[in-house]
């Protein structure tokens, strides 16, 4: 019957039916590569401006100049032209070989960075005819810029994301090419300071031309800005002390008491910021990594000395309170093993510290270690320790002060545990650490301690934590931390004691008398640590000024330079003029000292120390960059 | 007579109706959305665009429709012959006095607005198919019948090949359900179906496997579906005596597709088959248009949502391509909608063919049927990655004039056709 024929029409006609709508939920609702395949919405990754550094007076410190980055997403290319491709790029092909193997290596399906950092310029020549190029984007990016040539070493740098980090990441926000700070505020303050990345999806047509904000931007995320920096640290003083601490090896930190607050931070020898922003990075990176003198390496916070006599002030202070002592103890000389500088008796803690004198110290230090009524005196010695290192936690010494920069390093202050660790338990006394009482022996600080520890007694019994960043976002919002007054619960008339003694010591004492600021009540205190070298020991040189109501607080560390008052002395009294004057008048006396040249007598690592003559060309050589960069910084007027 | 009084639309099938403007007013809102630039909206009552354009096309229909139903239903019938060939004298027309459109010349010109006699020209052939097989003594597993037949169809399909309009001459092979309906001995199909499934076979797998999966279907279907009794040496060599024949065609596909095809038609077959192969051109089409539709997903992204077709990544978006705004925007459930429309109204067609009492009516309405079925299938499967890139509109959805008064027309005829079922006689 034809007409049953009917029937093979109606189910071809509802079978293909049925195919096509298997087909279409297939293509509609099972297959989700559509979903994310769209070309027509693109994907833009703002990434907010890093914030930017201030100084104490609002100088721009660090700021951003605007680079591209191309992207590229290996799945996606279809380049048919390889070398038109690398000729536009200015790259050759095997770069662009290696360059495509680590993108594949990344991800094959995710933008990975295949060219960082070009510049407006570059990427102006560029911008047309990468559009043509499928799979490639760009982003608009930031490189550090530094209006100062000085402080490279607190401010830090930022670099390319390593894959080390890209692993370790915990909340999964960075992305392989993201910018990072890697050390001093940038990496302290990274959270901070990068703000939050935020995602616009934007509509194009097949030309690539903008055609807006895809569902009105309903599905974007505000990139949000990163937060500025306000340091308290007075730029022109960290510049001076940047060119002071030129040729020299050490570190000078510079405190206000009152606040806490850095005022300079220096670490030498030191280089230009600009070493290390962007472009720059890879060319100069290892050479400086490798420098002899460890120039990236912070000296003011992640090395640590023997602080020689500077130590004498807290271990006065710590006696009196104790009752080990009282101000007014006399001791001679005898039974003592230590030198003397010869000087005239002292008869009190005000005159110790003047001549800084090695004996009474010994003393002060023993009657300390043994004030208990332990008889034994392993074991009074393991109380007196205890009792010792719970006065100097007090100022800060045991732990980390938790300074806002990467990489503070703790020293060591040895306790009884420590002493327990080396030499066995109770298998030691006093005699075996006596050394302490003169800041010499076990004891490792840092540079920033012990301008903490003179900021501490120039607030006779208190400090704030030392910090560089006095707001974040804006002017005065501090971290919490940033905010606490750590007493040391000694008595204010000990610090008077110690601080009249000070005073002297400068007036009358064991500092270069030449070096006194005309005009200027500043009292301080002499270091000398010893070194391999006897003729080049460390100079080290605390103080603060002016004595009531001190504005700054200084302590100089210059490695291999000698007595402490005759080299780090006159340095700490050219910060301090600087700071309080608001400029040096002694400018014949500042350029003597900006010339100085330390460095020919530190030993380069794995190297005897070298005789001075001849190989300070050698040195001047290597140092060359630095040299270079900071002689311009002093502008005396 | 009293039929004569009564109203133009009395006992008109109201669901095909329904059906037809639901598609229209779907179509013209797609067209719409596929044209919309958010940045710069033009309204849909504007002249100047697509959609604005199209509502004319309606209006215009409409009195096309009431024309249609005025008209008396026995002048299809009786000038159906005259009408063939005056298509076919415009087909020829327009070979010489047509513009030039992409290289085809199937079009006229006039003023603003463009022809395609091919549009009508489908209609035409339909009437004179219906009436050449409402002869009595017309039988079509006659021999000499069915060359009248063949005749009739290809006459105005080679014209339009002429003319350059692939995909419209390949409307014309929808004629072949209704050549079947009407008693073409089903082996005709059955081979013209093999010959399809062959072809498209070893365009995705090497020859070597086609032909031994023929051998092997071809022991299988001895072995087992021959009853045992019959299996002799006979039926054997019949069986591979088709095998054989089969073996032969898929041999000679490399010839028909590299000698007889055009060199655009092979790249859009190979694309068929990977799109990949060559995205930037001829693959385009494809990967676009599939990328639009699944980007759709359950819901679809709203009315005027749509971002791949609008910003032009889909060609042709309000014409051919005008599926993929409504795969994109009203998601699955959109193109199910639609599915169920089209392949409804194709149905229904088919069982109102069923109960014409004239053969005339009954072959009008099949060869509707099947024009509109392969519409859908071509149209639909191109933009699914199913049927190679062949430009034929989707039927009441697409933009354009031509298309959318001849299918107007072609319905309402029918439409008119099946009103009056009541006072024919029935004939053969």
């Amino acid at each position: 019957m034809l007409e049953n024929r009917k029937y093979f029409i109606y189910g071809f006609f509802i079978l293909t039916g049925l195919i096509y709508l298997g087909r279409l939920l297939y293509l509609q609702v099972f297959d989700k590569t559509y979903e994310t395949s769209t070309n027509s919405i693109r994907k833009i990754t703002d990434t907010p401006f890093r914030g930017l550094i201030y100084d104490r007076s609002g100088k721009q410190v660090v700021h951003n100049t605007p680079s591209y980055d191309i992207y590229v997403t290996p799945r996606k290319i279809n380049i048919t032209d390889t070398a038109a491709f690398c000729s536009l790029l200015k790259i050759d092909k095997p770069m662009f070989d290696s360059l495509m193997t680590r993108a594949k290596t990344y991800s094959k399906v995710k933008p990975s960075l295949f060219i960082g950092d070009l510049s407006k310029e570059e990427f102006a020549q560029i911008q047309d005819a990468m559009v043509d190029y499928d799979g490639f984007e760009y982003q608009k990016n930031a490189v550090r810029s530094y209006n100062t040539k000085s402080m490279a070493h607190a401010l830090g740098y930022v670099s390319q994301i390593s894959q080390k980090q890209l692993d370790r990441q915990e909340d999964d926000y960075y992305r392989q090419g993201d910018m990072v700070g890697q050390t001093g505020l940038e990496r302290f303050y990274e959270q901070q300071l990068r703000g939050q990345r935020g995602v616009r999806y934007v509509m194009q047509d097949v030309r690539g031309i903008d055609k807006g904000r895809w569902k009105d931007g309903k599905a974007d995320t505000m990139a949000v800005a990163g937060q500025n920096l306000y340091m308290g640290i007075d730029l022109s003083l960290q510049e001076l002390v940047d060119s002071l601490m030129q040729q020299k090896a050490g570190a000078v930190v510079a405190i206000e008491p009152s606040t806490g607050q850095v005022l300079a931070i220096s670490s030498a020898p030191s280089f230009d910021p600009s070493l290390l922003s962007s472009s720059n990075f890879s060319k100069n990176y290892g050479r400086l990594i490798t420098d002899p003198y460890k120039i990236m390496l912070d000296k003011s916070i992640s090395s640590y000395y023997r602080p020689g006599s500077t130590f004498k002030t807290v271990q006065a202070l710590a006696a009196m309170q104790d009752g080990a002592i009282g101000p007014g103890a006399a001791f001679g000389h005898a039974g003592v093993k230590m030198k003397c500088h010869g000087h005239p008796p002292a008869g009190s803690v005000h005159s110790a510290i003047q001549w800084s004198c090695n004996p009474y110290f010994y003393h002060v230090f023993k009657k300390m270690i043994y004030h208990n009524s332990e008889r034994n005196t392993f074991k009074s010695s393991r109380i007196g320790l205890e009792n010792w290192a719970g006065y100097m936690g007090r100022f800060g010494f045991r732990g980390r002060l938790g300074i806002d920069l990467f990489n503070e390093a703790i020293g060591t202050l040895p306790d009884a545990a420590y002493f327990d660790k080396i030499r066995g338990k109770n298998q030691w006394r006093f005699g075996q650490f006596a050394s302490m009482g003169i800041g010499e022996g076990e004891l490792q600080i840092t540079p920033l301690k012990i301008a903490n520890l003179t900021a501490t007694i120039a607030n006779r019994g208190w400090y704030i934590t030392p910090h560089i960043v006095t707001g974040v976002g804006k002017q005065g919002e501090v971290l919490p931390q940033f905010k606490e007054r750590h007493e040391t619960k000694v008595n204010k008339s000990y610090f008077e004691e110690v601080i009249n003694g000070m005073e002297m010591a400068v007036i009358r004492g064991t500092f270069d008398r030449s070096a006194i600021i005309p005009g200027v009540q500043m009292c301080g205190k002499t270091g000398t640590s010893q070194t391999k070298n006897p003729k080049h020991p460390h100079s080290i040189f605390m103080a603060f000024a002016p004595k009531y109501n001190p504005k700054i607080a200084v302590a100089v560390f210059l490695e291999d330079a000698g007595y402490g008052g005759f080299h780090a002395g006159p340095i700490a009294s050219l910060v301090i003029e600087k700071y309080l004057k608001g400029e040096i008048q002694r400018k014949a006396y500042a350029q003597k000292w900006i010339a100085k040249n330390y460095l020919q007598f530190v030993p380069i690592r794995g190297q005897k120390p070298i005789a001075a003559i001849g190989v300070q060309k050698a040195v001047a050589k290597s140092a060359d960059s630095v040299k270079k960069d900071s002689t311009k910084l002093l502008k005396i007027k | 007579m009293a039929r004569q009084n009564e109203h133009i639309a009395h006992n008109l099938d109201w669901l095909t109706v329904v059906i037809y403007v639901a598609c229209v007013t779907w179509g013209v809102f797609s067209i719409y959305a596929a044209i919309y630039d958010p940045e710069n909206p033009t309204k849909l009552f504007d002249l100047s665009n697509s959609a604005g354009k199209q509502l004319m096309f309606i209006s215009t229909s409409m009195l096309l429709i009431i024309a249609i139903l005025v008209i008396d239903y026995r002048f299809w019938e009786t000038f159906g012959e005259v009408i063939y060939w005056i298509c076919i004298a415009l087909l020829v027309t327009v070979l010489f006095f047509g513009a030039n459109i992409k290289g085809s010349h199937s079009w006229f010109k006039l003023g603003g607005f463009s022809l395609q006699p091919a549009e009508f020209a489908k209609i035409g052939t339909s009437l004179m198919l219906a009436r050449y097989l409402s002869r009595t003594n017309v039988n079509l597993s006659k021999f000499k019948d069915m060359l009248w037949v063949a005749g009739i169809v290809l006459l105005p399909a080679v014209l339009i090949l002429v003319s350059h309009e692939m995909g419209v001459m390949l409307v014309f092979a929808s004629f072949a359900f209704v050549l079947y309906r009407e008693g073409v001995p089903p082996i005709y199909p059955v081979i013209f179906l093999s010959a399809i499934v062959l072809f498209v076979l070893t365009l995705f797998f090497s020859k070597l496997y086609v032909i031994a999966g023929l051998v092997v279907v071809g022991l299988l279907v001895y072995r087992f579906l021959i009853p045992h009794y019959e299996r002799n040496l006979r039926n054997f060599r019949q069986v591979a005596g088709v095998v054989g024949l089969m073996t032969l065609y898929v041999g000679s596909t490399d010839f028909i597709f590299n000698n007889l095809l055009e060199k655009h038609q092979k790249t859009r077959i190979l694309v068929l088959i990977d799109p990949y192969s060559d995205p930037r051109k001829a693959g385009w089409n494809v990967i676009q248009s599939k990328i639009a539709i699944g980007t759709g997903q359950l819901w679809g992204k709203g009315y005027l949502q749509g971002t791949q077709t609008k910003f032009d990544f889909v060609p042709e978006q309000n014409t051919d391509f005008i599926f993929c705004t409504i795969g994109e925007e009203q998601g699955f459930m959109g193109s199910l909608l639609l599915i169920c429309l089209l392949l409804g109204l194709v149905v229904r067609i088919v069982t109102l063919a069923e109960r014409q009492r004239t053969r005339f009516a009954r072959v009008f309405g099949y060869c509707l049927a099947g024009v509109l079925f392969f519409h859908f299938l071509v149209n639909l499967g191109m933009t699914i990655g199913f049927m190679p890139v062949i430009g034929i509109p989707l039927p009441f959805f697409s933009y354009g004039g031509s298309s959318l008064w001849g299918f107007t027309i072609f319905l309402f005829i029918f439409l008119k056709l099946d009103s009056q079922r009541p006072f024919t006689l029935a004939r053969g």
